[in-house]
């Protein structure tokens, strides 16, 4: 199949040549059908978000370390919602609900993912481009599209939506139970419908891109992790964001057409309501359904890039290859049958929460394996720590301390006690959130110069990379404390509870250390963009990779390649391959054989 | 003004960073624009770092379980919350076990392998005997959480009595709680919010026998040492019935029934009389004494955990546990459904 996608590859190149039509601003850089240009549009519209996101959760950290407090800046940032400068609690349940919303799709499922899946699907399976680049663009501008209304949401009179990320209805049907959910609801469900359309064409179109354009020699077993991972990604995505669709159509039936599909038997503000017969219940299991899967989608590929990274700069073949794959697709597998462990103490039937907790408990073993297998990929490596080798090591760490205290999570009898406090708050933060978005630092420092052919400085990274990661733990780990004292989340203030006032001084804490790391983040933004105007050119093989980008050259053209799509020959992880002698390396005085050198005299065929 | 202000600050402050690094890459042009590439120093430097870190990581883990240890809940006052406790405190020692091995491991190899150009890294691709070791230990010990994770879930979630629990229904709406006691025919009525009308607020049938012993309160008193089996109602949205202190948590789901079941094993006063309570007790006094508020006494609380709207953060309602004889005195002050029509 590979070989046939070549020729047919090869005929479009001399199509592609001979038709050089003059690019303009627009189709160069707004309607660009080229898959870098629109990984750097997915990149940038995912920062613009992030810092939305990340300025929400300072601002509500803010009202949990000094309650009810006036901060001009509140004031100015909220304006009728902080009278004062003191926060209101419907605005503070907006805040929590569109910070989770936008970092959960718009920053690690379309930031991440979307920008890495279209970087370095053509370039590293050897393709010219995405299978359909139209298709390509209109994702991305119908995520745009979805982006702009998500943030026009936060305008409405009544408030964007406040019912928690999860949008249970139905507290997001009744617009007289929280003013929320009111127009800044159905901008939710309006924008998140646009986002699961841009998200499935994506998906279909990373899929099938990988499937039918590799180049040749480049079989299953020698595309580099990253592909793996987007590829499973985008499986999971096709099959579960439907769901999520399904679900947001019906919630959206039952605010505006008076049906009932989660509805029944409600008395609110006074009024009885006429529905009958629905199940509040039904809707947290299409939300799950995807939701569950939806931590992977952002999880994944995060662990792709780090398996990229961590190799590349362990100078060391990735340890257990074929394990990391048959892990990546357990877990995938996985993912589809355990959501119910977010329902335990719904009144779901006990013996469902049985089957649950067994099926999350298993998560635990191919996590374990990854786990093991980056350690070990260390091991005896020549460590060179770049900050996306920073980050990476940071991940595995993350990934290691939140994937822990799933075990107690996942348990369905621990987790009556601290489902919904502030331990899950901790446990998804650090496990998902810190995961992930290291990931995505990791892989914008190892990818800069390849998509911008310049280099981030050096210490900027480094500097970054600390404050983030002690600001980081420094934020979650207390959170476990919180939790365990049964704090409950998403609470305006924790002063109504005397037995929770022993906990200001941890909420202090917190905070403090949640406004230093977002103050931190201001480095990396000036790094980016100081580099993307200024920064030094960059080698094209900056980091001395073995994977196909690394051959295109510095310049962005149409096409990756000027000549022939280059042919593969080995897997991507022959860093540090010693000679036939086993002394010195199989090319001399070079660490690495990239994945176009075919096999030399001077090394062993290995079996990986 | 303040803003223009600040925005400007920033401007400027960013522009000075800009030249700050120009400077810097300037002057490091002997590098032949070579100073982001990482250097044997960089890689001591970093390496060093993440020993350092590590130090600081575990330290800071210790130093917060001995400085915040005591917010932690104290002694389950239930049957069933023991039996989780102590569930939480194994796997809790085991996933405690699992970080304090891999987190040194991970920090201790990123500083001893560092890299440097005198090196080569060994070309070590996989082990079958490493993977399989890795995959079948955490199987083993995940399989011995689950087996007894279930056991204990399935203990707690079909109960079976010797005695007939007590029948208590937690009813739910924006934002307080109400409690119905199933009265003396230990039976709750048939109810809906159909029903609800003036002084019955929970919706109560008034034609049905069952309820006419019904007994709603806004403060629930419970005796010790029998069971009580919970049933949950809501009115508007999803609550949850949040009792921390019994290790229990249901949700109140509007158009259904739910139900939790626990056996109180502690009065409210012999809680208060516990060491570690007093502890607790006399550090939070101290706290709002401080802060010009009321003095503190401990006692249960049933909180809302499900996120249902603007006072979400002050859904609460008093528990309390007492002797039976004290509970048989407190059922004869309450007025029962059909008393209080």
């Amino acid at each position: 199949m590979a070989a046939t996608a070549h020729v047919e590859a090869h005929d479009h190149d001399h199509h592609e040549e001979h038709h050089h039509h003059k690019e303009t601003f627009i189709t160069k850089y707004i309607f660009s059908q080229d898959h870098k240009m629109i990984a750097k549009q997915y990149l940038i519209t995912g920062m613009v978000m992030g810092v939305i996101g990340m300025v929400m959760s300072v601002l509500f950290r803010l009202q949990l370390a000094w309650p009810e407090e006036g901060f001009p800046i509140l004031e100015a940032l909220l304006g009728k919602w902080a009278p004062d400068g003191v926060m209101d609690p419907n605005i503070y349940l907006a805040l929590v609900t569109i910070h989770g919303t936008i970092m959960v799709f718009f920053v690690l499922t379309a930031g991440l993912s979307g920008t890495f899946s279209n970087l370095l699907i053509p370039l590293q399976i050897g393709a010219r481009d995405m299978a359909s680049g139209f298709l390509n663009m209109l994702s991305y501008w119908i995520f745009f599209l979805s982006s702009v209304v998500m943030v026009a949401s936060l305008f409405v009179e009544s408030g964007p939506a406040a019912a928690g990320w999860t949008v249970y209805p139905p507290l997001s049907a009744l617009p007289q139970a929280v003013p929320g959910s009111g127009l800044g609801m159905t901008l939710w469900l309006v924008s998140m419908t646009l986002f699961i359309a841009s998200s499935l064409l994506g998906s279909l179109n990373y899929i099938v891109t990988v499937l039918n354009l590799r180049t040749k020699g480049m079989t299953m077993t020698r595309l580099p992790l990253t592909i793996w991972a987007f590829l499973v990604t985008a499986i999971l995505g096709v099959l579960s964001f439907p769901v999520l669709l399904s679900a947001a159509l019906l919630l959206l039936f039952d605010r505006s057409m008076g049906t009932s599909f989660y509805l029944s038997d409600i008395l609110v503000a006074g009024e009885l309501l006429e529905n009958s017969g629905g199940s509040p219940i039904l809707f947290q299991h299409l939300f799950w359904f995807l939701g569950h899967p939806e931590v992977y989608i952002i999880l994944l590929p995060a662990l792709g890039i780090t398996s990229e990274i961590i190799s590349t700069n362990s100078r060391k073949p990735i340890f257990g290859y074929r394990a990391m794959i048959g892990s990546i697709l357990g877990i995938a597998f996985l993912s589809f049958i355990v959501w119910g462990h977010h329902m335990f103490v719904t009144g779901m039937n006990p013996f469902l929460g049985s089957v649950f907790t067994f099926t999350t408990l298993l998560i635990a073993i191919p996590s374990a394996v990854k786990a093991f297998n980056y350690i070990t990929t260390l091991w005896k490596g020549n460590i060179r720590f770049t900050p996306a080798m920073l980050f990476s090591i940071g991940l595995v760490s993350t990934f290691i301390s939140g994937g822990l205290t799933g075990i107690i999570l996942g348990d369905s009898a621990l987790d009556i006690n601290v489902h919904d406090t502030y331990f899950v708050v901790a446990h998804f933060h650090i496990v998902m959130g810190l995961s992930a978005i290291f990931g995505m630092f990791a892989g914008i420092y190892h990818w800069f110069p390849k998509m911008y052919g310049k280099r981030m400085n050096k210490t900027l990274g480094y500097v970054h990379f600390w404050l983030t990661f002690i600001t980081a733990y420094g934020v979650f780990f207390p959170m476990h404390f919180l939790g365990l004292a049964g704090l409950p989340r998403r609470y305006y203030t924790n002063t109504a509870f005397p037995m929770f006032d022993n906990l200001t001084d941890i909420n202090l804490f917190i905070s403090i250390f949640a406004i230093v790391g977002a103050i931190a983040q201001g480095i990396f933004l000036f790094n980016f963009f100081y580099s993307l105007f200024r920064g030094r050119k960059t080698e094209q093989n900056p980091w001395k990779s073995n994977t196909l980008e690394w051959t295109t050259p510095v310049e962005h053209m149409h096409g990756n390649w000027p000549g022939a799509i280059p042919e593969v020959h080995r897997w991507p992880y022959d860093y540090s391959k010693p000679g036939k002698d086993g002394k010195g390396y199989a090319i001399p005085g070079q660490d690495f054989v990239p994945q176009t050198v075919p096999l030399l005299d001077n090394e062993e065929a290995t079996e990986h | 003004m303040s803003i223009a202000i600040i925005a400007l600050v920033a401007f400027l402050g960013i522009v000075a960073l800009v030249q700050v690094v120009k400077v810097f890459e300037v002057s490091s042009d002997i590098n032949k624009g070579k100073e982001n590439d990482v250097t044997d120093k960089d890689n001591r430097t970093q390496g060093a770092l993440m020993l350092a870190f590590m130090v600081l990581f575990l330290g800071g883990f210790i130093w917060m379980m001995l400085e915040w240890g005591d917010v932690l809940l104290p002694k389950a006052a239930s049957i069933e919350g023991e039996k989780t406790d102590t569930l939480m405190w194994i796997s809790m020692g085991l996933i405690g076990f699992v970080f304090f091995v891999t987190q040194p491991i991970l920090f201790y190899f990123s500083w001893k392998y560092r890299g440097s150009k005198n090196r080569q890294a060994t070309y070590y691709a996989h082990n079958n005997r490493l993977e399989a070791l890795w995959t079948i230990v955490p199987a083993l010990a995940l399989a011995t959480l689950i087996i007894y994770g279930l056991t204990t879930w399935i203990d707690i979630m079909n109960p079976e009595h010797d005695e007939e629990p007590l029948v208590v229904e937690l009813y739910a709406r924006q934002f307080d709680w109400h409690a119905r006691v199933a009265g003396a025919d230990n039976k709750l009525g048939y109810a809906n919010v159909r029903f609800v009308e003036g002084a019955n607020v929970l919706g109560v049938d008034p034609s049905d026998e069952k309820g006419k012993d019904d007994i709603v309160v806004r403060e629930l008193y419970l005796p010790v040492n029998r069971p009580v089996l919970f049933k949950f109602r809501a009115q508007d949205v999803i609550h949850s019935a949040y009792m921390p202190h019994f290790r229990a948590q249901m949700n109140c789901v509007p158009g259904a029934i739910t139900q939790f079941s626990f056996t109180p094993t502690i009065t409210t006063e012999e809680m208060r009389q516990r060491p570690e309570v007093m502890e607790t007790v006399s550090e939070i006094d101290g706290i709002r004494k401080g802060m010009g508020e009321e003095g503190y006494e401990f006692d249960y609380v049933l909180l809302c955990n499900k996120i249902c709207g603007a006072a979400h953060y002050n859904m609460q309602m008093r528990i309390v546990v007492v002797t039976e004889e004290e509970y048989q005195q407190w059922l004869k002050e309450q007025k029962t459904f059909a008393e209080s029509m």
